[in-house]
């Protein structure tokens, strides 16, 4: 019977592996059929060499960098007085954290479009700045819940309380307690939130699009309409930028505490 | 400021009841920024929508727009995304659970097991527009696949009635990031399958067949439903990879609201919030029943 269970076992190992590994095997081969009658690299350069890729990536990366800001800024002192202060309020906080995985991003831009528009109280879209800004804070609500998870499971493993004391007894302020003592604690989980995110807005399509942003989402959307191989080497690029993060992430939680001393 | 966390440990001494509710609102002058935020742009945005969606052009209250959604266009749109959400979800929850069961439970090699993880981490993030461009270079109509099945197995996909561009070939492409979300998610649930409980059950003199049906089973089921559902509303909400892949020709509710949002194509602003409303209600209960089965799955993973 155990040696039954461990052939089914291998079977839908395989037949799982073949079907996530073809389509990657697959996007290869036709990103290197540039060139005809010969394998090469050719798609790749195109990519590279082209403006609009370097010109989008950049701001997609810039953008990725204000959200993580954001993020961070909006999110550490939260969860951090959540924990020290207002437990209470703990389940509406995660709530609220939890919302924008329910509403699906195409009505939050929507609802942006409605709200922010140029003769509204708040004209966003009034602006390239402005709706620049929008997007960066669209994508800090996207990357809300999975930020607020790292923080919050960062700040579990470390003694608030006791080292916020140690802090006030040594004559802190709140900004030096936030920034000097809590943040690097917890930096780890931190950064695997902040690379988490990135993954999510450096190829995200709906809400550039929208907003119409010189972002990379629609750049590749626009490639994928126009040109042969190049989405084959753009898609691996993407499928590498989405891996560095995540293996970034594993890396980085082998050096994250794996317990509270006390917890709390 | 810096004896204010005394306030509530010292609450022994007189008068610190006072001191605790003078500090009272510096308590929740740390959270505020929070608070406004998720109002402004989270919050009120939304409710904007839906109360759009029940009003007309002119400001006045109304349920037309959300009976005008039942008008043939809009309804087939909520009636094939539905179908989209369900087959990719019901499809993607078994595979997942077949997969998280093989490599935790089946026997094979322990490196297998956090491979697998880390793949399905990555490939649960690997959605949109990259993933339709693979897919299309996989079996498109001049997909390596597509090429190689005629050329060497001798058949023909598309003229046997398949296209990339299709039902199927949207579900197919959906599972690649369903799969593995499913797998993240479930695999905590299968190692909470304890080791005693199969061997309880062979004391007992249960056979293989009869531990899945009467332990394995129930104990994985809330769980399961759980996911699923996640599953559904992840597929509901999807833009990017059905609009690359298919482009605006597709007549689902999230291309129809993007169609919408870009150039009104229903002559109707109302319509629209309306669309919008109906994919929150479906993609809010979805969430609901997520959270009412976890929380009954939870009984088992103490």
């Amino acid at each position: 019977m155990k040696q039954g269970s461990r052939f089914w076992a291998w079977l839908v190992f395989g037949v799982g592996t073949t079907y996530f590994v073809l389509p990657l095997v697959a996007t290869f081969e036709f990103s290197l059929r540039k060139r005809r009658g010969e394998y090469s690299f050719d798609a790749y350069r195109s990519v590279f060499e082209d403006p609009n890729f370097q010109a989008t990536f950049t701001y997609s990366v810039v953008v990725a960098i204000f959200t993580i800001l954001l993020g961070v800024l909006l999110v550490v002192p939260t969860a951090y007085w959540i924990r020290l202060r207002l437990p209470h309020l703990r389940p509406v906080v995660e709530f609220i954290t939890l919302l924008p995985l329910v509403i699906p991003a195409i009505v939050i831009v929507f609802g942006y479009i409605r709200m922010f528009g140029s003769n509204s109280t708040l004209p966003f879209l009034a602006t390239a700045r402005g709706t620049d800004a929008l997007l960066v804070i669209g994508y800090a609500v996207l990357a809300l819940p999975y930020m607020y998870r790292a923080v919050d499971t960062g700040l579990r493993t470390i003694d608030v309380r006791t080292l916020t004391e140690a802090a006030q007894i040594l004559g802190a302020g709140w900004t030096t307690i936030i920034a000097r003592i809590i943040l690097p604690n917890v930096l780890i989980a931190v950064l695997s939130g902040a690379f988490l995110s990135f993954a999510i807005v450096i190829g995200e399509f709906t809400m550039a699009s929208l907003l119409n942003r010189p972002a990379f989402g629609p750049y590749l959307q626009n490639i994928g309409a126009n040109s042969a191989y190049e989405p084959s080497a753009l898609a691996l690029i993407s499928f590498a930028i989405t891996w560095g993060c995540m293996s970034l992430i594993q890396i980085l939680s082998r050096f994250a505490p794996r317990s509270a001393n006390r917890p709390n | 400021m810096a004896d204010s966390t005394m306030s509530q440990t010292a609450s022994v001494s007189p008068g610190a009841p006072e001191i605790s509710r003078l500090r009272l609102p510096l308590h929740w002058l740390g959270v505020t920024p929070f608070f406004i935020f998720a109002l402004v742009f989270l919050i009120l945005p939304t409710v904007g929508l839906i109360a759009g969606a029940f009003k007309n052009a002119a400001g006045d209250y109304t349920f037309d727009n959300i009976i005008a959604l039942s008008q043939p266009k809009l309804a087939a749109a909520y009636w094939v995304s539905i179908q989209i959400s369900f087959v990719s979800a019901v499809l993607g929850a078994l595979i997942g659970l077949a997969m998280a069961v093989a490599v935790v439970r089946g026997g094979l090699p322990p490196w297998l097991r956090s491979a697998t993880l880390t793949f399905s981490g990555v490939a649960s993030n690997f959605a949109g527009v990259p993933l339709a461009f693979s897919f299309i270079a996989t079996l498109g109509r001049l997909g390596v696949a597509t090429i190689l099945l005629r050329d060497i197995f001798g058949i023909n996909i598309y003229s046997l009635g398949f296209s990339i561009f299709s039902f199927w070939g949207l579900i197919l492409t959906y599972l690649y990031f369903q799969i593995p979300l499913m797998i993240v998610i479930i695999t905590p649930a299968v190692d909470g399958l304890k080791k005693e409980w199969g061997e309880a059950a062979a004391t007992l003199g249960a056979t293989n067949w009869q531990y899945w049906r009467m332990v394995v089973i129930p104990v994985l089921w809330p769980s399961f439903l759980g996911t699923t559902v996640l599953l559904f509303a992840n597929a509901f909400g999807a833009v990017a990879t059905a609009y690359a892949l298919t482009g605006p020709s597709l007549n689902i509710v999230p291309i129809q609201l993007f169609a919408q949002i870009r150039g009104d194509v229903l002559y109707n602003p109302n319509l629209g919030y309306a669309l919008a409303f109906g994919m929150i209600v479906i993609t809010g209960l979805a969430n609901l029943f997520y959270i009412l089965f976890q929380r009954r799955a939870e009984r088992w993973l103490k």
